[in-house]
């Protein structure tokens, strides 16, 4: 199986190879899911924060509101398109093509599967890739930023400024913590292309652990959690997605640096969002979540991992990232600026350069012996933390009544009304109240609609 | 493709790198001049960027891809985008004004460059007489990124320790010049910015609208705290303070 198993994962040499149609064919599909993942996430990010909102969400357009990014993706394209006079108006035109073309190249090294057959040739399920496929991505995710920045500084006006040099130092601060964090992943998989990545952690490596041999997980979002967990959070921020989306921040900023856009350069941007977050979200599951590669219980199934099996598996754990993504934003408060600057400097960089350490410690001492006791060390101060963290705490003096507590504040403190304050009703609303009938009506009687 | 490029390149100039040399590099030098020329600070940056764009397509058809990204991502990702940072704070009205404060700097500035142009020839020139390339081939035998990794780390390492010695004086030298001294009394956290708000004879809210929890929406009647109290501090110094009468308030019978 082994072998079977082999010959499906594409290695570096079988890039390269492909007819020019089908090279043409694999761009146009990647091309298309970026734009079709856009329609369709606009649709899935309404609906679910409706949901988490409780209330419907789109349902008028199509079957479940599908239609309704369509809808509107149009009406945008049939609105006026303003040029503010103060704009810069070269760099304004050019601005959001760069942040879409950055976010759509990003797709092109990203693998959707392991080797098919297409129209009689066997070839890799991506579209190219090369020794250094991340940092390509990572190129791109760097220059889809100046979009952003351009865009702000085009637009000739105050608040789109603020929201291009937020921009700017966010993705300057945010980048190194992401590179950082994929170091760990260069360090254990020992290759930069994504193929070699996702092949990386097929094999589930052998841990001896008191003389047993424990099959750990290939996956490197548990091996290298530490990693992964900073990954994730340095790209909600790359991404300028909810909860570090101060670029755009509704409440400071009217809309960030897409204050001046209006009709299809808008819809530009928008589109750039979704496809840059769709984009990372396959890319985190290629470095981290093993790729195209079926989860536990479906490896059980011995064809899991063969054939056009796995773009199932990858676009389920592409849309579960995506669901994360918006999940955050229904629920997380924007961070305030210095805090925000304060977690990436202060909190995220330096873990991840000591993770890094410990990592490239642990994978230097070749004794196995000593990497035992080490794993024993590690596992016994890791229990030791959970248990002081979650030691129950002696209990606190009671506080003292309400009553006695505002009687207590100093002369002059801050007003506050009366404990057993009775509003009394305004002389300007009529007494409808008293008038209108009773709301509970018997079902089926002649006044139940109302 | 991108691979087999690659890969062709290290042996012999093939025809597609041929069209991309030919494509790209009268855009390098395009960016160039314009951003020599360009008068806004911006512009010229953005020129630049694109000069750096082309360099680095360039490393990567050199069979030198690692490079390659590492200049887009560091050269124009990362240092370009501080430029822009810093250009933005300054302003974006911030074009170049064409009169000299010094006199004669212009020629100055033009000989010196030759001066340094010919120091670094000649000292490339001497530096790279009578050696013998190994070749792209050897040089990638065991990976593009490895072979860089083995000699930065091996031969090289003390010149790469002292570049980074450099950079970090630089940024502590930055950093010290930036920094504001701050007693740690005069800093207050968020606990005793938060008590020293509400401390008795600070208001901690907004100002009152006037009107709130009035009996009248007029700009005369001063709200109410919550505690009852009227407040001046919600209508203008220039109004009379007057509560309206309970005449004044009820209904004018206008509403339907």
């Amino acid at each position: 199986m082994n072998l079977y198993l082999a010959a499906q994962d594409p290695t570096l040499a079988d890039f390269g190879k492909d007819p020019w149609w089908l090279v043409l064919g694999k761009i146009v599909f990647a091309f298309v899911f970026g734009l079709l993942a856009t329609l369709l996430g606009v649709w899935f990010e309404r609906r679910v924060v409706g949901r988490m909102a409780v209330r419907p969400g789109p349902n008028q357009v199509g079957p479940f509101g599908l239609l309704q990014t369509l809808a509107d993706g149009l009406k945008m394209a049939f609105k006026e398109d303003i040029l503010p006079r103060a704009a810069d108006k070269v760099v304004f035109f050019f601005a959001p093509t760069i942040s879409v073309i950055c976010a759509v190249t990003a797709l092109s090294v990203v693998p959707f599967g392991p080797k098919v057959s297409i129209f009689g040739h066997w070839t890799p399920l991506q579209v190219t890739d090369v020794s250094v496929a991340v940092l390509v991505i990572l190129a791109c995710s760097s220059m889809g930023i100046y979009g952003i920045v351009l865009g702000g500084w085009a637009s000739g006006s105050t608040y789109p400024l603020l929201g291009g040099l937020r921009s700017s130092a966010q993705m300057i601060s945010y980048e190194v913590a992401m590179g950082l964090s994929i170091v760990a992943v260069f360090m254990t998989a020992g290759t930069m292309s994504t193929s070699g990545i996702v092949a990386a952690q097929g094999d589930a490596t052998q841990l001896t652990i008191a003389g047993q041999q424990i099959p750990a997980p290939g996956w490197y979002a548990i091996l290298l959690l530490p990693s992964f967990v900073i990954f994730f959070i340095a790209m909600v921020g790359e991404t300028n997605r909810a909860p570090f989306d101060l670029p755009e921040a509704e409440s400071e900023l009217v809309a960030g640096f897409m204050t001046e856009y209006s009709s299809l350069k808008f819809a530009l941007f928008m589109l750039s969002e979704y496809v840059s977050m769709v984009t990372m979200s396959a890319v985190t599951t290629t470095l981290f979540l093993g790729g195209w590669r079926a989860p536990w219980p479906i490896t059980l199934w011995a064809g899991a991992n063969s054939g056009w099996w796995p773009m199932l598996w990858f676009f389920g754990k592409v849309i579960a990232l995506v669901f994360v993504f918006v999940w955050l934003r229904g629920t997380l408060p924007r961070l305030r600026y210095d805090q925000f600057m304060r977690f990436g400097w202060k909190v995220l960089l330096p873990i991840n350069l000591v993770w890094i350490l410990v990592l490239s410690g642990l994978r230097s001492i070749e004794d196995w012996q000593t990497k035992d006791r080490l794993l024993w060390t590690a596992v016994g101060a890791g229990v030791l933390l959970l248990a002081t963290l979650f030691w129950p705490s002696r209990k606190k003096a009671p506080k003292p009544p309400l009553q006695e507590q505002v009687n207590s504040r100093p002369h002059g403190s801050f007003p506050l009304p009366p404990m057993d304050l009775q509003v009394p009703p305004s002389p300007r609303t009529k007494r409808v109240v008293a008038e209108r009938e009773p709301a509970n009506v018997v079902a089926g009687s002649e006044s139940g609609e109302v | 493709m991108t691979t087999q490029t690659v890969l062709a390149a290290a042996g012999q100039v093939s025809g597609g790198e041929q069209v991309t040399f030919w494509i790209l590099a009268p855009l390098a030098l395009i960016g160039a001049i314009g951003m020599v020329w360009a008068r806004n600070a911006v512009h010229s940056a953005l020129w630049l960027v694109l000069t750096m764009l082309c360099l680095g397509v360039f490393y990567v058809l050199q069979a030198g891809p690692f490079i390659g990204m590492v200049q887009i991502i560091v050269y124009t990702g990362a240092i370009m985008m501080l430029f822009l940072f810093v250009l933005m704070l300054v302003g974006r009205d911030a074009s170049d004004s064409l009169i000299e404060t010094l006199r004669g700097q212009r020629v100055a500035a033009v000989v010196l460059g030759l001066g340094f142009a010919g120091l670094v020839g000649s000292g490339l020139y001497r530096a790279l007489e009578g050696v013998q390339a190994a070749g792209l081939d050897q040089a990638n035998a065991e990976g593009n990124v490895q072979g860089i990794a083995r000699l930065l780390f091996t031969k090289y390492v003390f010149a790469f320790e002292l570049t980074s010695a450099l950079l970090i004086t630089a940024a502590v030298g930055a950093m010290v010049l930036a920094h504001v001294e701050r007693r740690k009394e005069d800093r207050m956290d968020q606990v005793a910015t938060m008590k020293a708000r509400f401390r008795p004879g600070n208001y901690p809210g907004p100002k009152p609208g006037p009107g709130v929890f009035a009996t009248s929406s007029s700009v005369a009647t001063p709200a109410r705290l919550p505690d009852g109290r009227l407040t001046d501090r919600s209508i203008p110094e220039i109004m009379p303070v007057r509560e309206l009468t309970a005449e004044e308030t009820t209904l004018k019978g206008t509403e339907k």
